[in-house]
């Protein structure tokens, strides 16, 4: 099959949906590439490292969208792409399928395929193929580079001879996979970051990711993230209070925050008040990831960056991804040419469109001249129930009680033994013959020095230690050895057997363990 | 040489013996210990030989030439591969040796009794052994005449004890050695019936020792040893048939075990001292190393035994995600990148005879100034000890091959480790999940590693059957393929 990337024709999307890299990789599945002149040249991709890679590059937006069976784009397609589909054609693409009806409408008249990236199910699997994510930790990252571009002062905390800096504080609202990418370039650049987030088991994530976990005080059954897929849902108005009132009162101390909140098909919760931005320090710094669903701070205008009357800067860009066009590029045309390798199961490059497989049936919204949103919930639940607690660290007292238990237990337990050990010896001793106890002696002490003898022997040594056993049990030769003298001929035969194979046995598990020890080497 | 030489020469050889198990708590002590087992067995061998009551020195000499011809053969030629094989057929041969010198015990004791009462009523006391060494009575046979009737009592017990023993050992060890050469099934196969079957040949041979003490007739008790020889034999074959390939260790270390306890039971027989003395090391040789295997599977010895893992206590956990499957590029630039490897070597690595290149790597990679070490679960391989014997063969240093409890705590600080051809001791679910039928089994915990790469041919599960999270983490790349040619493609690409 031909895939093909055009050039992104909406106004100031840097992006590109193939990389070289990713269509060298495309090409060992067995398709063959095309791109548009010059739809790299943005993210930094020329037609040249195209050409290098085996791509062919195609004149105009025409050409390729013609020649090529499968279209990668970035962004949701506008509706004079959308004329150029065929029934033959597979889109993959952002689409934006819950808001984009008269896209799926046409993209179903005209009976292509269409797979929204948007669309891929959370689920382990799909991980890699996840392009939100992807995006989001870009945008993550770029938020906070774009904080500190508006944001007068050092993000870490120095001693100069020019005076005292202190750290800049960082407040992270939504510790989705935008937040984490957040806070973790934030904590790296060396500011004191906290993070707040509604589903409180992310607080294990945040503080690995070195920030501080927000608090609320509250009591309520919170929200368990694994019945949303992961995502964050609408809260009580009661917990909404106390959120916001813990955002009151860390305003005047923060000199950043990062709103991050969005919740799946709705407005952004509006979280960040005016009275909280007005709370805070001239030169402090907004940036609202939530901004194209209207934001999460009041004041957000989408696309632009504002400045309120005491000072405080809110940015409101949509477009962080396409800002870093060379890092989200290959991220998505990674994401892109992973859902190519399960579209082509047999890297054969023959596309198999199995609507029974829950991340491709979930991500296509039309197909075969129907329209197949909303799909079914996949089949595979998106991450693991809340685990229960954890066990409890023991105390020092209860550890040493503990030692002490087992202490006496493994006293008593020999003592045990000893006596039951006496016990049985007195009855032997009772009812055998001299003649029997002295064997019996000498063989209870030797079974005695061979288990104080074998715990000292060395793990990496087993192998050695069985054949040597091996050959020293060799050593019934010596009962053959004294039979065979018998005037019965039988016995003659057996002990001659007997003396033949022990014989086998000695030489045998002698010399195979002088091999093998002359094997072991000190480097 | 008189009773008494022979006397200190077995005690010299006792001592000996002692010191050569000893001597292998070190890779250094170990290369003087086997000589110290050579001589004590050699100064054994030749005190009796020139000792009182040994007789047919032709045939004998002829037997132990051409035994130790045939040892020193197989000795020479066995693969390090084929070493669990080996061990288990040379545990076979002292099994069928007890089981003739019982035999052998039995039937002298018959003849002495005969001949005891053919001997001339008028004699007396020592006038009769003296008839009866005219007669051409001497050694084994001699010493048989002496006993009381308590002594011939337990001396019967012993015999039946030493062939009842010597035989599970041998059709074990056949089986076992069929098993570990792949020309029997692997799988646990039970006849129906299964362990029933096993306790009521055990019984059996209970019931016929009682009536083989209590009968007088040398042809009925010759009978009953014989009726009880093939129980045994069917035990063994039948306990062994029902254990699994992955129990092996414990398995092999069981019949070690055995094989002692059949030479100390004939030694009780013969009235040997040093049969009794090696016989009981041996034994208690294989007993330790067949509770350190369950240990490291945290399993019973009995669960063993019985076959087959236990069925699991609850729903398992689900598995989910995928694997992802790398090829050798992606495995040799994160080993150009890492600084620090672990490899952790499987059975898989035994069967692909992988040992080669594993060792070419790690050399390699040494080369680059890389801190690689290998880690080695106890029960690693079909052998105790198994995976350390390989990679010995293959040069690698020991000092790089470090035992489960040295090395766990390190994974987290490891950039990359590598599994190749294990699967069960490197299972997370034996932590992670209680109703794993191996949770609780102490695992290495490679994971927790930076990076974790599989060498394996397939999707398919272990021999246990349990399905390993380890290959769906995030972490984690399938590196598909034959370990051997897996392993000889990346080193082309590692320079």
């Amino acid at each position: 099959m031909k895939i093909g990337s055009p050039k992104e024709i909406f106004e100031g999307e840097n992006r590109v949906a193939m990389t070289p890299d990713s269509a060298v990789q495309l090409q060992k599945l067995g398709h063959e590439c095309l791109i548009e002149a010059g739809a790299g040249s943005n993210a930094g991709f020329s037609d040249a490292a195209y050409e290098a890679a085996g791509v062919t590059v195609v004149k105009t937006a025409a050409a390729l969208w013609k020649e090529a069976d499968i279209i990668a784009k970035v962004r949701q397609p506008e509706a004079a792409e959308l004329k150029r589909l065929s029934a033959d054609k597979t889109l993959i693409s952002f689409f934006n399928p819950a808001g984009n009806e008269d896209g799926m409408e046409a993209a179903k008249k005209k009976g292509a395929t269409v797979i929204a990236m948007e669309m891929v199910p959370r689920i382990s699997r799909a991980q890699k193929m996840d392009a939100l994510s992807s995006m989001a930790n870009i945008a993550g990252y770029r938020a906070v580079i774009e904080a500190g571009n508006n944001f007068g002062r050092f993000f870490t905390g120095q001693v100069t001879a020019a005076g005292k800096v202190p750290p800049a504080k960082v407040l992270i609202v939504g510790a989705g996979v935008a937040g984490l990418a957040a806070i973790g370039t934030s904590t790296s650049l060396g500011a004191i970051t906290y993070a707040f987030d509604v589903r409180p088991e992310v607080a294990e994530q945040v503080e690995s990711m070195g920030a501080e976990f927000v608090y609320l005080d509250f009591e309520e059954d919170q929200q368990d993230g694994a019945a949303t897929g992961g995502y964050a849902s609408v809260s009580s108005p009661e917990f909404r209070e106390a959120q916001l009132a813990k955002f009151r009162e860390l305003a005047p101390e923060m000199d950043i925050v990062i709103t991050t909140a969005l919740i799946p098909n709705r407005e952004a919760p509006k979280l960040w008040l005016a009275d909280m931005i007005a709370a805070m320090k001239p030169g402090s710094v907004i940036v609202d990831l939530a901004a194209e669903k209207g934001g999460n701070a009041e004041g957000t205008v989408k696309d632009e960056k504002v400045v309120t009357e005491n000072g405080v800067t809110i940015i409101g860009y949509t477009d962080f991804p396409s800002r870093m066009a060379a890092q989200s590029s290959s991220l998505y045309a990674t994401n892109i040419r992973h859902m190519m390798t399960d579209l082509t199961p047999e890297k054969d490059g023959v596309v198999v469109h199995d609507m029974e497989d829950d991340v491709i049936r979930g991500a296509t919204v039309t197909h075969a001249g129907e329209i197949t949103f909303p799909p079914p919930p996949p089949k595979v639940q998106a991450i693991a129930a809340k685990s229960q607690e954890k066990p409890k660290e023991p105390t020092p007292e209860e550890k040493r009680a503990a030692e002490e238990a087992a202490f006496k237990q493994a006293t008593k337990q020999q003592v045990g033994l000893l006596a039951g050990g006496t016990l049985l010896m007195l009855l032997v001793g009772a009812y055998a013959p001299a003649s029997f106890m002295q064997h019996f002696v000498v063989f209870v002490l030797s079974c005695f020095v061979g288990f104080q003898v074998i715990w000292n022997v060395s793990h990496s040594l087993h192998t050695p230690l069985m054949a040597v056993t091996n050959a020293i049990s060799g050593i019934v030769i010596l009962g053959a050895l004294l039979q065979v003298g018998s005037g019965n001929w039988i016995v003659v035969i057996l002990a001659s057997i007997s003396v033949l194979i022990a014989t086998i046995n000695i030489v045998g598990g002698f010399m195979v363990t002088r091999r093998m020890l002359a094997m072991f080497q000190k480097s | 040489m008189n009773v008494g030489i022979v006397t200190a020469a077995y005690i010299a050889a006792a001592v000996l013996f002692i010191l050569s198990l000893g001597g292998l708590s070190g890779q250094e002590s170990a290369k003087r210990a086997v000589w110290y087992g050579i001589v004590g067995m050699a100064l054994a061998v030749i005190a009796t030989i020139f000792g009182p009551g040994v007789g047919n020195l032709m045939i004998l000499l002829v037997m132990i030439a051409g035994g130790a011809y045939l040892g020193q053969m197989v000795a020479s030629k066995v693969e390090m591969t084929e070493m669990p094989q080996l061990v288990a057929a040379l545990h076979s041969f002292v099994g069928l040796a007890a089981v003739f010198i019982g035999y052998n015990a039995y039937i002298e004791l018959g003849s002495v009794k005969a001949l005891m009462t053919e001997a001339p009523s008028v004699l007396r006391g020592e006038g009769v052994y003296a008839w009866l060494k005219e007669q051409g009575v001497g050694g084994f046979a001699e010493k048989l005449a002496h006993k009381d009737a308590t002594e011939i009592a337990i001396l019967k017990v012993e015999v039946f004890l030493g062939v009842f023993i010597g035989a599970v050992t041998f059709t074990g060890s056949v089986i076992a050695f069929g098993k570990l050469a792949g020309k029997v099934n692997t799988s646990a196969v039970k006849l129906p019936g299964g362990h029933l079957l096993n306790a009521g040949a055990a019984l059996g041979s209970l019931i016929l020792m009682i009536m083989f003490l209590n009968t007088d007739s040398q042809g009925l008790g010759m009978l009953y040893v014989l009726i009880m020889t093939a129980l045994a034999l069917f035990i063994g074959y039948h306990l062994i048939m029902g254990i699994g390939g992955a129990d092996m260790p414990v398995v092999v270390s069981m019949l070690n075990s055995y094989s002692g306890w059949a030479a100390a039971a004939i030694g009780f027989t013969l009235g040997n001292d040093l049969l009794i003395v090696t016989g009981a090391l041996v034994g208690s040789s294989g007993a330790i190393l067949s509770y350190i295997m369950c240990k490291a599977m945290n399993r019973s010895f009995v669960s063993v035994i019985l076959g087959g893992f236990g069925g699991p206590a609850g729903p398992q956990m689900e598995v989910e995600g995928e694997q992802v499957a790398i090829d050798a590029d992606g495995v040799a630039a994160a080993l150009n990148d890492a600084d620090s490897v672990i490899i952790i070597p499987g059975y898989g690595m035994a069967v692909a005879q992988a040992q080669q290149a594993v060792s070419e790597l790690t050399k390699r990679l040494r080369g680059k100034g890389k801190n690689v070490r290998f880690a080695i679960h106890p029960v690693a391989g079909r052998l105790p000890g198994h995976m350390n014997v390989l990679l010995a063969e293959a040069k690698v240093p020991y000092d790089i091959v470090l035992e489960m409890d040295e090395i766990n705590e390190d994974f987290p600080e490891t950039d990359v480790a590598i599994v190749i051809g294990s699967n069960d001791i490197v299972n997370p679910a034996a932590q992670e999940d209680p109703n794993s039928p191996i949770a609780g089994m102490p695992v290495l915990e490679c994971w927790k590693a930076k990076q974790v790469f599989v060498s394996k041919r397939g999707q398919g599960t272990g021999y246990s059957g349990i399905e390993n999270p380890l290959f769906y983490k995030e972490n984690t790349r399938m590196f598909y393929g034959d370990a051997k040619d897996s392993l000889n493609k990346l080193l082309t690409l590692i320079d």
